[in-house]
C-alpha cells in the first residue's frame, strides 16, 4: 500500500469548510488553525478521516485564560493538539470562547481519548464541553466552587481589602458554578 | 519478537467507531438492583501505585465496571509555574513524575527553548540524552520491581532497587540530589559532568547489562508469571491510538511509535537503537517491551559516551537567557548585569504558544506553554502519559478478575504524581 500525498491542513480545511477558519498562524514550527467554535467537531472529524491528513491521535487538550485584558476574540482559548502518525506531524486547532459563555462541543465522539482531557479543562478552567458523556469534576472534589486554573482565582492568599479596592476584589471572587 | 514498522499505510492508521456510552462513567443497572457488588479500592492500597482510587463493580470476582478516581495528589503545579520565572519553573516539574524527574525537566526546557528560540549546544544535547536514558532505566527498574511485587515475586523488587540505588547515587553526584535534581535548565544543563562521573557510568553499564538477564531469568519464562500476564488487559492497537495511549503501552500493542525515532529531539536521530514492539497488547508484551527498552537504553548511553565531545559548552552562552558562570562576575560588568537581571526579573518570552512532546519512560509527555510577553508564563499544561493511561483503565479491565486489575495497573506503569500534577 502506498501512502497518499500529504495535504496542507489549512488549505484542505479551507476548501472543505470555507467559513470555518478565522486565522492560520505559524510560530516556531507549530501550525495553528483558529476555528469558529461551531465548526470544531466537523473539522476534527474531517481532519481525522481525510486521506492525506489522518490526524488519528489527540495528544492534548489545553485551555488558556487570557484574563484580565485580553486582546483576543474571547477570554478563553482551547487548544487541541493533534498528531498524525502516518505523516509524522502535529497540528493545533484553537477556538476562542467568550467570557460569559465558555461553551464548545465535545470531540469525544471523534477521539474517545478526549474524555478525561476535556474533563480536566472543564474542572480546572471552567470550559463547558457540550455533549460530554461524563462531565463530573475530575481533580477537585465534587462540591468545589470555582475553577482553580483561571487567572482570577486566588493563589492561596487574598489581597487585603480596603475601601478603595473592595469593589475590585469582590468582582473577582470565585463564584459558585451552579 | 516481531519488529514491525511504524504505521505506513492508511490501513494501519486505525479509526475507532465506538459508542459514547462507554465513556459515561456509570455503573450498570445491575448494581442498582444489588445483583452486582460495588467495591472501593484505594486510595490507600499498596498495588495502586500511589493514591489512585478505583470504584469497582463486581460480579463475583469479575470486574463489570471499573471507575478510576484521581485528584488526590493534585498539587497545582501548573498553576504555581504561572507565578515563577521560566528558569525557576524547572524545580516544580521534577515533582510531577517523581520516578522520571529528568524527563519532565527535559519536556519543560524544550518548551521554553522553543518558545524563545534558544539553541542548545551539541555537547549539552548529548549530556541530556545520557541523563534521559539513565532516567528511563531508573523508572523502568522501579516499574519492574513494583510490578513484580504486586504479583507476588518479591526478589525482583530487591534486585531492581539495588541497581536503581546506583543510578540515584550517580544523579547525586550530578546535581546534589538523588531524585529531584533539576539538572536540566533552559539552554542546556546546570553544570558539567563532575570528575569521575563518566568512569562510574561506564562501569555501571558493564555491571548492569548482565543484571537484565537476571531479571529475565526470574520472570520471562516463569510459568506463574506467564499465567498471570499473558492474555490479560489486552488493548487493541486501534483502541490504544484512539484513546491516546503512548509509550511502551502502545508499543506492546504492536504499534511502532517512539518519538525518539519518529520525531527526534536533542540529537536522538544520531543514535542507532531498536524500538521493541509487542504483538498481543497484553500485560506480558508490555513487560517484554520495557525489558527490551532497558537494553536499548544501555546501548544509547554507550553510544552517547562515544559521541560526547571532550570539551565544549554544557549550556548555551546566550547571555540574554542563560546566567553567566560565577567566575565571570568578578571580571565583567556586563556579566554582573546579566546575572542580576536573570536572577531577579528573568527573561521574557513572547505572547505565543508552543507544544512539544518527548518520549518519557511512561509515554508521550506533552508540554503546552503559552507566554505573556513578560517573564512568567501565562499557562503551562502537561499532558502526562499516566493521566491518559488511567483514563483508559476501564476498557482494559472489563471482564477480568480483581487480581488481574493489579497486574494491569502495574503494566501500564502509572505514577499518580504524573497523573494529578
Amino acid at each position: 500500500m502506498s501512502i497518499p500525498q500529504a495535504l496542507d491542513p489549512a488549505a484542505a480545511v479551507k476548501a472543505a469548510f470555507p467559513d470555518a477558519i478565522d486565522d492560520v498562524r505559524e510560530y516556531a514550527g507549530d501550525t495553528t488553525l483558529v476555528l469558529k467554535p461551531e465548526y470544531l467537531v466537523r473539522v476534527a472529524q474531517y481532519l481525522r478521516d481525510t486521506k492525506g491528513l489522518v490526524y488519528n491521535v489527540l495528544s492534548d487538550v489545553s485551555a488558556v485564560d487570557y484574563w484580565p485584558d485580553y486582546n483576543r476574540p474571547g477570554r478563553f482559548g482551547v487548544s487541541y493538539h493533534l498528531l498524525s502518525m502516518l505523516y509524522r506531524r502535529r497540528l493545533r486547532l484553537k477556538v476562542y470562547l467568550a467570557e460569559d459563555e465558555p461553551t464548545v462541543e465535545t470531540v469525544t465522539g471523534v477521539w474517545p481519548g478526549a474524555n478525561w482531557l476535556e474533563r480536566e479543562a472543564q474542572d480546572l478552567m471552567g470550559i463547558d464541553f457540550k455533549g460530554h458523556p461524563d462531565s463530573r469534576r475530575l481533580m477537585m472534589p465534587d462540591d468545589w466552587q470555582g475553577h482553580p486554573h483561571r487567572r482570577d482565582y486566588p493563589l492561596g492568599y487574598e489581597t487585603v481589602m480596603f475601601s478603595f479596592n473592595a469593589e475590585e476584589i469582590m468582582k473577582h471572587k470565585p463564584r459558585a458554578t451552579e | 519478537m516481531a519488529v514491525q514498522s511504524a504505521p505506513e499505510t492508511m490501513e494501519q492508521v486505525f479509526k475507532w467507531e465506538g459508542s459514547l456510552d462507554d465513556l459515561k462513567g456509570l455503573v450498570s443497572e445491575r448494581a442498582i438492583t444489588g445483583e452486582t457488588m460495588l467495591l472501593n479500592m484505594g486510595p490507600h492500597h499498596p498495588s495502586t501505585h500511589g493514591v489512585l482510587r478505583v470504584l469497582l463493580e463486581l460480579d463475583g470476582e469479575e470486574i463489570v465496571t471499573c471507575l478510576p478516581d484521581v485528584g488526590f495528589l493534585h498539587t497545582g503545579i501548573e498553576k504555581t509555574i504561572e507565578s515563577k520565572t521560566y528558569e525557576k519553573g524547572v524545580t516544580l516539574t521534577d515533582r510531577m513524575d517523581y520516578l522520571a524527574p529528568m524527563s519532565n525537566n527535559m519536556g519543560y526546557c524544550l518548551a521554553v527553548e522553543k518558545l524563545v528560540g534558544l539553541e542548545v549546544p551539541y555537547r549539552a544535547q548529548i549530556m541530556r540524552v545520557i541523563c534521559l536514558e539513565l532516567t528511563r532505566l531508573n523508572s523502568h527498574l522501579v516499574w519492574l520491581g513494583t510490578h513484580a511485587i504486586d504479583m507476588g515475586a518479591m526478589s525482583v523488587f530487591l534486585y531492581a532497587f539495588r541497581e536503581r540505588e546506583m543510578i540515584l547515587k550517580m544523579f547525586e553526584t550530578l546535581s546534589g540530589q538523588r531524585l529531584m535534581g533539576s539538572y536540566m535548565r533552559p539552554g542546556g544543563v546546570w553544570r558539567d559532568f563532575p570528575e569521575g562521573f563518566l568512569q562510574t557510568l561506564e562501569s555501571f553499564l558493564e555491571y548492569f547489562q548482565p543484571k537484565i538477564d537476571d531479571y529475565e531469568r526470574l520472570l520471562t519464562k516463569n510459568p506463574l508469571w506467564i499465567d498471570r500476564t499473558q492474555g490479560i488487559g489486552v488493548i487493541e492497537p486501534e483502541q490504544a491510538m484512539a484513546w491516546g495511549i503512548s509509550g511502551p503501552s502502545l508499543r506492546g500493542s504492536g504499534v511502532n511509535w517512539d518519538l525518539r525515532k519518529t520525531m527526534p529531539y536533542s540529537s536522538y536521530e544520531q543514535f542507532d537503537f531498536n524500538v521493541p514492539v509487542g504483538e498481543h497488547g497484553d500485560v506480558y508484551d508490555r513487560y517484554l517491551v520495557r525489558i527490551l527498552e532497558m537494553r536499548e537504553s544501555v546501548k544509547i548511553i554507550q553510544q552517547a559516551l562515544k559521541k560526547l565531545p571532550a570539551k565544549g559548552p554544557f549550556r548555551s552562552e546566550n547571555r540574554k537567557f542563560v546566567p553567566p558562570p560565577r567566575a565571570e562576575l568578578g571580571q565583567s560588568m556586563e556579566a554582573v548585569i546579566h546575572h542580576f537581571k536573570l536572577w531577579t526579573e528573568g527573561f521574557s518570552a513572547p505572547d505565543e504558544e508552543v507544544f512539544v512532546a518527548i518520549e518519557s519512560p511512561r509515554g508521550e509527555l506533552g508540554v503546552y506553554l503559552h507566554g505573556t510577553g513578560g517573564t512568567k508564563p501565562r499557562r503551562i499544561h502537561f499532558k502526562t502519559p499516566s493521566f491518559v493511561h488511567i483514563s483508559s483503565l476501564p476498557i482494559m479491565t472489563q471482564g477480568h478478575l480483581i487480581a488481574d486489575l493489579v497486574a494491569i495497573i502495574g503494566s501500564v506503569d502509572v505514577v499518580l504524581g504524573d497523573c494529578d500534577r
